[in-house]
């Protein structure tokens, strides 16, 4: 095992995120606190409990989720398409590490920023809400899955990226939208009978579902469910990284 | 001498079916300074790529200390030092972290003195809390090259490290791969100077189109395949060179004032004293001569040209 270049790339692209402090943190707190502002306060008062759980409350699992999934999709992806990018992976490329290694420092580096993100986001939430957490070590473990699983998703992005276009795209097009309409605002149960079955196709309902059952003791969908639909993304995940190392898919020529 | 690098009937043709490599055989000794000359496109940076670990092979082998660089990757790759030819840099990191980024990723421990005498060779200590978007060209440089001997390698390759940077620099490169070469590092350098070649290469060794086409010790080279010629001012302009003398290898100049004579040093008489006895005899005089040898840059423009 290579620890010094596992350590290497972990400590430069935390040097990153501290360098890029504004962008990198204090970005999406802002960002939730004005969801919170809007919704939870504004919107929220007016909205009835749901579940017995106030609106501002119940929004903010999903509020920490939508904010995980998009920092750490975006954190990786750009961690690795920007060497691509400036021609500097070729060192990446030449260096004795293997492909496990090259994932522990950039998803592993990627996936701690999430989670430090997550838990400024879950701290700023309580200023504004009530937060009761039902399971603490499930939530802690739901929100580790949860990173790193959307690290390696956002590596392989930037490994498959050849353009800025093709870096957001996803993000924005897919992944920002299955958020929304994935139970981030509202219960499931609250939309019409074809809709709720048209949500189940939606694997972020799983995760949301799951991350808020950890808070309120109360799901959209069973925890064994999310649960395995999450793990089952990282496998995905994680298999997808180990073809692209093996092939040199968009790596090696 | 034991070979350091081993490359054993190499091919790698690319995707769209560019055939950059053709049945590649090479051995590069240690601690040799090796330069490896060919023109544009010739396949002499898919070559080092391939050695790196960059660029998958298509077939053949190639071993580094004796390794296997696929099954024993690690141990070669440790190995290597690589300055590519672009200049890609990590804007936003000082020239200090982007070293220790670099020593980190082979394998090695921190080291700061070693760090600092690498600085220091390639005139970069006062540059080193300096980011890297803030440096000129030439100055970046010198941070691939100081980034490569970060891990202590046994082999660097140099892929055309001179190209577009100052005499004072190529002159302080020049000086620290000879300072490898001394200190038992093998060093591979591609360069389009050919005079830089001549100036460090021990060996040489020539790629066209895919296929290495000569591999030989530069000063044997240089005397086996340069040519001499000799130089006459004439007094006087000449029109044509007389019947009498068509015998030997002469040219003249524009201006009809120089006649030039070319010969073989490898044979047993140069002819240098029988053209001046004849150019005597047909009433031929000239007020100054000098000699001259063919550089390597003219060998490898035969050799080239050859090829096509």
């Amino acid at each position: 095992m290579n620890y010094y270049a596992i350590k290497a790339i972990y400590r430069y692209e935390m040097a990153r995120m501290f360098r890029t402090a504004v962008q990198s943190i204090i970005a999406p707190v802002l960002s939730t606190s004005l969801y919170f502002v809007i919704f939870g306060s504004a919107i929220g008062s007016r909205i009835t409990e749901i579940d017995g759980i106030s609106y501002g409350a119940f929004i903010a699992p999903g509020l920490v989720m939508l904010s995980i999934m998009t920092e750490s999709i975006s954190n990786s992806s750009f961690a690795i398409y920007f060497p691509k990018f400036t021609g500097t992976i070729f060192e990446v490329l030449s260096a004795p590490v293997s492909y496990g290694e090259v994932l522990l420092g950039y998803v592993g580096a990627a996936a701690t920023k999430s989670v430090i993100i997550g838990s400024i986001i879950l701290a700023t939430a309580s200023l504004f809400v009530d937060i009761e957490i039902a399971h603490p070590l499930f939530m802690i473990a739901f929100l580790l899955l949860i990173c790193v699983s959307f690290c390696l998703f956002g590596f392989i992005l930037g490994l498959w990226a050849t353009g800025w276009e093709k870096l957001t795209i996803v993000p924005t097009l897919i992944i920002m939208p299955l958020t929304f309409l994935g139970g981030t605002f509202y219960s499931i149960s609250m939309l019409p009978p074809v809709w709720q079955t048209i949500s189940l196709f939606n694997p972020v309902v799983y995760l949301i579902s799951g991350f808020r059952w950890t808070f309120y003791d109360n799901a959209d969908v069973g925890i064994g469910l999310s649960l395995g639909v999450t793990v089952g993304f990282l496998i995905v995940c994680l298999l997808t990284v180990r073809w692209i190392f093996k092939t040199g898919y968009r790596l090696r020529s | 001498m034991c070979s350091m690098i081993s490359i054993k009937t190499l091919t790698k043709t690319y995707a769209g079916g560019f055939e950059a490599l053709k049945d590649v055989s090479l051995e590069i000794d240690q601690g040799e300074i090796f330069a490896l000359l060919g023109p544009n496109g010739a396949g002499k940076t898919t070559l080092i790529n391939v050695v790196c670990g960059i660029v998958n092979a298509s077939s053949g082998e190639v071993l580094v200390d004796g390794s296997d660089i696929v099954s024993d990757y690690r141990l070669t790759r440790s190995k290597i030092g690589l300055v590519p030819q672009e200049l890609p840099s990590e804007s936003f990191e000082t020239v200090w972290n982007t070293c220790c980024f670099s020593r980190g990723l082979f394998g090695r421990p921190a080291d700061s003195k070693h760090l600092e005498r690498v600085l220091k060779s390639l005139s970069l200590w006062d540059k080193k809390d300096t980011v890297s978007m803030q440096l000129s060209g030439g100055m970046k440089r010198r941070v691939l090259i100081a980034k490569a001997l970060a891990h202590e390698p046994e082999i660097l390759f140099l892929d055309e490290p001179t190209a577009g940077v100052d005499v004072e620099l190529r002159q302080d490169m020049w000086n620290v791969v000879t300072s490898l070469r001394d200190q038992g590092v093998t060093v591979i350098l591609t360069t389009h100077y050919i005079e830089e070649a001549e100036q460090l290469a021990d060996r040489v060794g020539v790629i066209n189109h895919g296929e290495i086409i000569l591999v030989e010790e530069k000063a044997k080279l240089m005397r086996d395949m340069g040519k001499k010629q000799l130089v006459l001012h004439l007094q006087k302009p000449l029109v044509d060179i007389p019947s009498q003398l068509s015998s030997y290898d002469l040219g003249l100049s524009k201006d009809q004032r120089d006649l030039t004579y070319t010969y073989d040093t490898k044979r047993q008489s140069t002819g240098i004293t029988a053209l001046l006895s004849d150019l005597r005899t047909v009433g031929i005089y000239f007020n100054d001569l000098q000699t001259s040898q063919s550089s390597l840059e003219d060998i490898f423009v035969d050799l080239v040209n050859e090829g096509r």
